[in-house]
């Protein structure tokens, strides 16, 4: 009952009620706007958020992330291009539909079951995290070391890049956190003699570039681009039949999408793609989906968006991200002070319930925003990047600036956004670098301070039932691509 | 996928050092052993006072693991190769040159000058020729930007020939 109050206190709250309002409407703008999103999105305001406290910092990033996931609905029914990555299953079906002159009603489905999906997770969110903080109290620094690895192995299987990339891209990470002094013996490290690196790279530099500079060079690709935008006369609420014919795949998807967000370094890309599978398998009429079928829409955003609650909840227990946009969530809790995991939950459950209240609030407010507004917002695609990224260079400059007030920073920034850029053009993910730079100091730390414990013996590792089990998933985690690529081989054989 | 088999395709036809998985490869490789070497020249923590492994070793694994797997890649790649990219267009290597004409600017003239001419410089490489709109994002959009940091957050940006006029 007092967690329920807790969870209601920002409606309690004008400040809050602000900040939510504020952060799902900058929310859906970032997710109507491909290449934006809400991981970019928040990359971009999280400099501003050191003006707010740490909740209503935290409260905002969380509204973007939940109202963006559902903004790339909206491009992809209305343009066939994903505001969002994981609103690319919903192309498939939302693009089809409107062009049949139904752009209303895939919307209303992209609406009603992204709230549905959303609202769903964050009910997991609530009762999950706690559990799963509970139980990493039993951790000590050998289990962490063994969860932070199992958390980047996982990245071997995110996306649809190649597993290894991944892993690289994650080590790169890793090594990019170990520039500065080492924070046991104070030695420099990778420092090259410019003293502005002996404090280590900064979090905000890496995670603008990676996403917003490398996006800016993306799109100076694409300049010749030409979208065609369905008109949209405005969103109808689905019909009775619709609710009959898609309600088991919606809680399916919300199911399947939170489960997957609970997966470290997975997240909403991922869950749409299986929930929109999965809504394929069990369909009456399979032979519908690709060519306009609701019950693609109803699988594939109920699926990214219940990923959204999902991802929280290792993010909250454990520090490990579930996905790009909890990784940028995370970084606006380290910057902020606030360390995530069981202490969080024993110590501030005003923080935690706010922020699970905040993004119940979050999937209502944005199925009011979307439902009333999306007509305005799918104008917003209309804004020429000619405009728009030379203003989003202005603000990503001067946010990344605005922290250490280093023009150093700036230069950081700069680079990894040329390196983002070259990264992605090769296939190799940029999320697997900022997941690996937040974990880095963690699998450095707890792997040194086990190897004291243990007197320098290795094998130890696998004398403790909690990190053998970890390290046990790591391995399944690494297989599990390459058993997916056989089966996904055997299949196209057979076909 | 039949326009990326044939890019696969293409990138076969192409002598082994001119493919993307041998050139990406070699620079990965050649960057980790340059940054391997680096690690061989910070110190020593005396046996006396060290307490687990040498600061140096965990990176010394990480780089190793990266070649290892950078060989990986690129073993698998000579199986199936990747797809040739397109060539990048004219405005990427504008967009990019403007990056370093804002650092050059950045350091040498005023923070607020170099935004604003990288605002101007790509909005124009992009297609824009409209007077009003490159004011806009190269000037009035930065002059918004600056105050709102300045009166907000109260940031002060580094000195330089606007930025001095603006603060005496």
């Amino acid at each position: 009952m007092d967690n329920l109050l807790l969870m209601l206190a920002p409606l309690f709250s004008s400040k809050l009620l602000l900040v939510l309002f504020f952060g799902t409407l900058f929310g859906l703008i970032l997710g109507v706007l491909p290449g934006l999103g809400p991981t970019t999105g928040g990359a971009l305001i999280l400099p501003f958020t050191m003006t707010l406290d740490p909740l209503s910092a935290i409260v905002l990033l969380t509204s973007i992330y939940c109202a963006g996931t559902y903004g790339g609905a909206i491009t992809a029914v209305l343009i066939n291009t994903p505001g969002t990555p994981a609103a690319a299953a919903t192309c498939l079906d939302g693009y089809p539909l409107a062009q049949k002159g139904e752009a209303g009603r895939a919307l209303g489905m992209a609406t009603v079951s992204s709230t549905v999906g959303g609202i769903f997770s964050v009910v997991i969110l609530v009762f999950f995290a706690p559990i799963l903080a509970q139980l990493a109290y039993e951790f000590g620094q050998p289990e962490y070391f063994a969860l932070a690895i199992f958390g980047l192995t996982m990245l071997a299987s995110i996306g649809e890049g190649s597993p290894i990339k991944n892993l690289i891209a994650g080590a790169f990470g890793i090594l990019i956190s170990t520039v500065g002094k080492d924070f046991m013996t104070s030695i420099d490290r990778f420092t090259f003699g410019i003293n502005e690196l002996t404090e280590g790279i900064g979090f905000i530099p890496v995670v603008v570039g990676l996403f917003a500079m490398s996006e800016m060079l993306t799109q100076s690709t694409l300049i010749n681009q030409i979208f065609n935008r369905i008109a949209l006369k405005a969103i109808k609420l689905p019909s009775k039949d619709d609710y009959k014919k898609t309600w088991k795949t919606i809680l399916r998807s919300s199911g399947i999408g939170s489960f997957i967000g609970v997966l470290p370094a997975e997240g909403g890309t991922v869950a749409s793609l299986i929930g929109y599978s999965e809504a394929k398998r069990f369909s009456k009429n399979p032979e519908e989906f690709g060519k306009g079928s609701i019950e693609g829409i109803a699988g594939a955003e109920a699926a990214n968006n219940a990923a959204t609650g999902g991802a929280m909840v290792p993010t909250l227990a454990l520090g490990i991200p579930g996905s790009a946009t909890t990784a940028v969530i995370l970084t606006g809790l380290i910057i902020h002070g606030v360390r995530p995991g069981p202490d969080l939950f024993r110590e501030q459950p005003d923080f935690l319930y706010g922020i699970f209240g905040a993004m119940l609030i979050a999937n209502i407010l944005f199925f009011i925003f979307g439902f009333f507004g999306a007509k305005i917002f799918a104008r917003i695609t209309l804004v020429p990047n000619k405009i728009l990224w030379p203003m989003i260079f202005a603000v990503s400059v001067c946010g990344t600036y605005s922290l250490n007030q280093s023009i150093i920073d700036v230069w950081i920034m700069l680079f990894f956004g040329v390196l983002g850029f070259f990264m992605r053009r090769y296939g190799f993910s940029v999320v697997p670098v900022i997941i690996g730079l937040i974990l880095g100091e963690l699998v450095e730390g707890t792997l040194r301070q086990s190897l004291v414990i243990f007197d320098g013996n290795w094998l130890m590792f696998f004398t403790r039932p909690i990190a053998l089990t970890f390290f046990i998933l790591s391995l399944i985690a690494l297989a599990f691509p390459l058993i997916r690529s056989r089966k996904f081989k055997k299949n196209n054989d057979k076909v | 996928m039949k326009n990326v088999q044939n890019q696969k395709r293409a990138n076969k036809s192409l002598p082994f050092f001119f493919r993307d998985e041998f050139r990406v490869s070699l620079v990965i490789i050649l960057i980790s052993v340059a940054l391997l070497i680096t690690t061989f020249t910070f110190d020593i923590v005396p046996p006396i006072l060290n307490r687990g492994i040498q600061p140096a070793t965990f990176p010394k694994a990480l780089l190793v693991l990266i070649i290892v797997m950078t060989m990986l890649i690129y073993y698998l790649a000579t199986k199936n190769p990747w797809k040739v990219e397109k060539k990048l267009p004219r405005s990427f290597f504008l967009t990019l040159s403007s990056f370093v004409i804002f650092v050059v600017v950045s350091k040498t003239l005023d923070f607020f000058l170099a935004i604003s001419a990288l605002s101007i410089f790509v909005s124009y490489c992009w297609g824009e020729k409209r007077l009003f709109y490159l004011l806009l994002v190269g000037i009035i959009f930065p002059i918004i930007v600056f105050i709102f940091f300045e009166t907000i957050l109260g940031l002060r940006f580094p000195p330089g020939i606007i930025t001095n006029i603006y603060y005496n």
